[in-house]
């Protein structure tokens, strides 16, 4: 691997070797089972599928590049879901029920921010721990889901709902391409704008963020509403994807999105991190289990193939013959 | 003659561009006890750490009893009889006296069982040998810090040391336990163990050392017997002699006050700090370590709140404690440690620059105008002639010189008023601290008011104007520059 071939070059950065292993499992599950796992009905069944876990993984991506993280995202989601299932079922009266889903779910969104700037207060203002933060207020989110409906699920949405989790637009699942401009205006939201570039900058060293008089309590309580905006929209996805909301769904996709953000080369610490790191982990993921799905691997594996895969890139990213060139 | 202890010849370590230890050679003989001196950053931590194995050097040997040592690991050195007795001390605060005194001895003896009775008597034995008394049953948290260091001197002395180096001694002892301390260093070398002291306060030891080496920037600047020196001339030699660079050119007369500091005081550090800087003015702070000097400067930054007094930029009081409001009032700080207060280490050159800037360059929604923040960062970089090979590189990749232009960079991009710069040539080789002297001199001829804290004193002599002199937390002398020498500033630091 001493050349200077485009492969050698790919494997320098975190990005490009998560492209070869992704391209690889796909491949490998193509040829393992070729009719099943290529077909038109696999591929939609996989872009149905990701989008909600994914953009929870861009929450705890933009966390994460400033050395924190938010473990309140699944709580966020449900209880901004649950909410917004409260007003549609209270307000839909005749017809599909657009207008009352429009302001259910502007309801969510800012719930989910106000959530957010919960969260920021106590990481910036009050100076805690972010694990610990969040990890208490997720809590918090999480018990005022159960105690608005008693632990069972808030059913009997309009019709509308069904839209944004179901149907697809030009061919393409409405979610996936949701994920996509989410995905795109967050990688430009890190890479082109002043806070973004904060972000990153104070994740890499945030004492020398402070000696260099940049506001750093505004841009934490920032991240943390993104994050919780970002939270809501997931829920929003789950809500429209289950036609109903419920405080304990999306339980397995906490770790999940942690273990997507760092697969995707996101450093834990802070400081570095790219969105196409993200997707890539995202399709990885998917490829594996969906294809492992088909040729018969239990799905009872699957957190167990998860796991090793992220121990794999991880021995990957610090093995010396890689990370030397990085 | 037998050949020495310990002999280092050309030591040289750096570190992320920075030289830590250039090419630095002394030795110690058995039964010596040798002093090296040097102020923060002099180098002095590292060459324990290679002597204790925990760093390689890049460049330079090591001999034990003239036995070039090839490969130095924490294991080679502690078998060859080196004992680094740490500010610390590191011992077991809920372990016995006895229990961490010999535990290192009998765990290094291969012992896989605690017997005891033994580790009582090695004890017993190694108190005696020093002459004292100290209960072997004390938990060691319940002893005072003196009775602690003789703990851990005891601990090295079980394993058989031949060589103890101890960091700061004396920092946190008063002076009776000082004097004591030096009656087990006097029984020591009778016994045949060398010392190594290793400090910014050597002069209450010198008396019981042969030898004194001391260290600035990482290199070795004097070296001789301990009785060619005094509190004074070990002063002199860690902040430097003057190297011939021509003083500032005069300020001109009626230049308007610039920032005005009145009766500033924060409890403990600094008190009645009051003073004016005037456009194009260069001021300097001189002070040894603890004399708030550095306090001083964060506090015109806003990065410590002072609880009384006022600072004045054009007349306009700045908000105190708030480094955001100073930093928009006009006023910069470039901090003393560059690695971990001034830059971003695994980020770009560029953006190392651009982080001061980021604000200035947002049109509609926040969206960065980036072609015109690049061409800025590097237009900064050509002005400020940074050895910069590719902006997009990691700022970790500069020299020394190099990453300080970049903290300078960030500020003057921002135009500020007054720049305070603290230790602006630390860590910087001597090449490259001229040119920071220049744009130093450049910024006050553009009128800028500069202020310059440094352990540095003949590089306060040729940036300033005027120095201020801080001792205890006040400002005790005000000094125009060319009226006093060198020599004289370090006797009135160390008096």
């Amino acid at each position: 691997m001493t050349d200077n071939s485009p492969l050698a070059r790919l494997m320098t950065s975190p990005e490009g070797r998560l492209a070869v292993i992704a391209v690889a499992v796909f491949a490998l599950m193509s040829v393992l089972s070729p009719d099943r796992f290529l077909s038109l009905q696999n591929m939609t069944s996989m872009a149905f599928q990701f989008p909600e876990f994914a953009i929870l993984a861009l929450a705890m991506t933009v966390t994460m590049l400033t050395g924190g993280i938010d473990l309140s995202v699944v709580g966020i989601a449900n209880m901004t879901a649950i909410i917004a299932a409260m007003i549609m079922t209270r307000l839909t009266g005749a017809g599909d029920g657009t207008a009352v889903m429009l302001l259910a779910l502007a309801a969510s969104l800012a719930l989910g921010m106000l959530a957010g700037l919960f969260n920021g207060l106590l990481v910036a203002n009050l100076g805690l721990p972010p694990i610990l933060a969040t990890l208490g207020s997720g809590l918090i989110f999480t018990g005022i889901a159960i105690a608005l409906t008693g632990g069972s699920a808030v059913m009997g949405l309009p019709p509308a709902m069904a839209w944004i989790g179901n149907s697809t637009i030009l061919g393409i699942p409405t979610p996936l391409i949701l994920f996509a401009v989410l995905a795109g205006a967050l990688s430009l939201l890190l890479t082109r704008t002043a806070f973004g570039l904060k972000v990153q900058m104070y994740g890499a060293n945030p004492l020398a963020a402070r000696f260099a008089a940049i506001d750093i309590t505004g841009m934490l309580i920032r991240v943390y509403v993104l994050s919780g905006a970002l939270a809501a929209i997931a829920g929003m996805v789950v809500m429209s994807r289950a036609n109903s909301a419920k405080a304990d769904y999306g339980s397995s996709y906490l770790l999940l999105a942690v273990l997507i953000a760092v697969l995707g080369g996101v450093n834990p610490y802070g400081g570095y991190g790219r969105i196409i790191g993200v997707v890539l982990a995202v399709l990885a993921m998917q490829f594996l289990s969906s294809g492992l799905n088909m040729i018969g691997v239990s799905n009872f594996a699957r957190e167990l193939i998860w796991g090793a895969l992220l121990i794999f890139v991880m021995i990957v990213n610090t093995w010396r013959p890689f990370a030397r060139r990085t | 003659m037998t050949a020495p202890l310990v002999t280092l010849d050309g030591v040289t370590k750096t570190y992320a561009g920075i030289t830590a230890l250039d090419g630095v050679g002394f030795s110690i003989a058995a039964g010596e006890a040798v002093c090296l001196a040097g102020e923060n950053g002099s180098g002095k931590s590292t060459l324990i750490k290679i002597l204790a194995g925990v760093e390689r050097p890049d460049r330079g040997t090591i001999a034990f009893s003239g036995a070039v040592q090839g490969a130095l690991t924490p294991r080679v050195s502690t078998d060859a009889g080196i004992k680094v007795i740490f500010q610390d001390f590191s011992l077991f605060p809920n372990l016995s006296v006895a229990e961490n005194i010999a535990m290192t001895a009998e765990m290094g003896a291969g012992a896989r069982l605690v017997r005891h009775g033994r580790i009582r008597d090695t004890a017993r034995l190694t108190l005696d040998r020093i002459g004292v008394d100290i209960p072997l049953d004390a938990a060691v948290e319940t002893l005072s810090v003196a009775h602690k260091q003789l703990v851990a001197i005891a601990r090295a002395l079980a394993t058989d040391a031949k060589l103890i180096i101890m960091d700061e001694p004396t920092t946190t002892l008063t002076e009776r336990e000082v004097r004591s301390l030096l009656a087990i260093i006097r029984l020591l070398k009778a016994d045949g163990v060398a010392v190594l002291f290793v400090s910014h306060k050597l002069a209450e030891v010198l008396e019981v050392c042969e030898h004194v080496v001391v260290l600035r920037n990482g290199a070795k600047v004097a070296e001789g017997p301990a009785d060619q020196f005094d509190a004074a001339s070990l002063t002199l030699h860690m902040t430097g002699r003057a190297v011939g660079e021509t003083p500032p050119a005069p300020l001109p007369p009626g230049a308007p006050v610039l920032l005005q500091v009145e009766a500033l005081a924060k409890p403990g550090v600094f008190d009645d700090v009051t003073f004016a800087l005037r456009a194009g003015e260069v001021l300097g702070v001189a002070g040894l370590l603890g004399s708030g000097r550095t306090a001083l400067a964060k506090a015109l930054f806003g990065l410590v709140a002072p609880e009384a007094g006022t600072i004045r930029l054009d007349g306009r009081p700045v908000p105190l404690g708030d480094p955001i409001a100073a930093a928009a009032a006009g006023i910069g700080y470039v901090p003393e440690d560059r690695l971990t207060e001034g830059l971003f280490l695994t980020q770009s050159i560029a953006r190392n620059i651009a982080i001061g800037r980021l604000d200035a360059h947002a049109r509609g929604g926040g969206v960065l105008d980036l072609s015109a923040l690049w061409g800025e960062t590097r237009d900064w970089l050509k002005r400020l002639a940074v050895k910069a090979p590719d902006p997009e590189a990691a700022v970790r990749s500069l020299s020394g010189g190099n990453q300080q232009r970049v903290v300078l960079a960030r500020w003057m991009a921002r135009g500020p008023r007054v720049l305070v710069l603290n230790g602006p040539s630390v860590g910087v080789d001597v090449g490259s601290k001229a040119e920071i002297h220049g744009i130093i001199a450049d910024l006050a001829a553009q009128g800028l008011g500069v202020i310059v804290i440094s352990d540095d004193l003949p590089e306060l002599m040729a940036t300033c104007h005027r120095i201020l002199v801080m001792k205890g937390g006040r400002m005790v002398e005000d000094l125009p520059g060319g009226s006093v020498t060198t020599d004289g500033l370090a006797h009135r630091l160390a008096s």
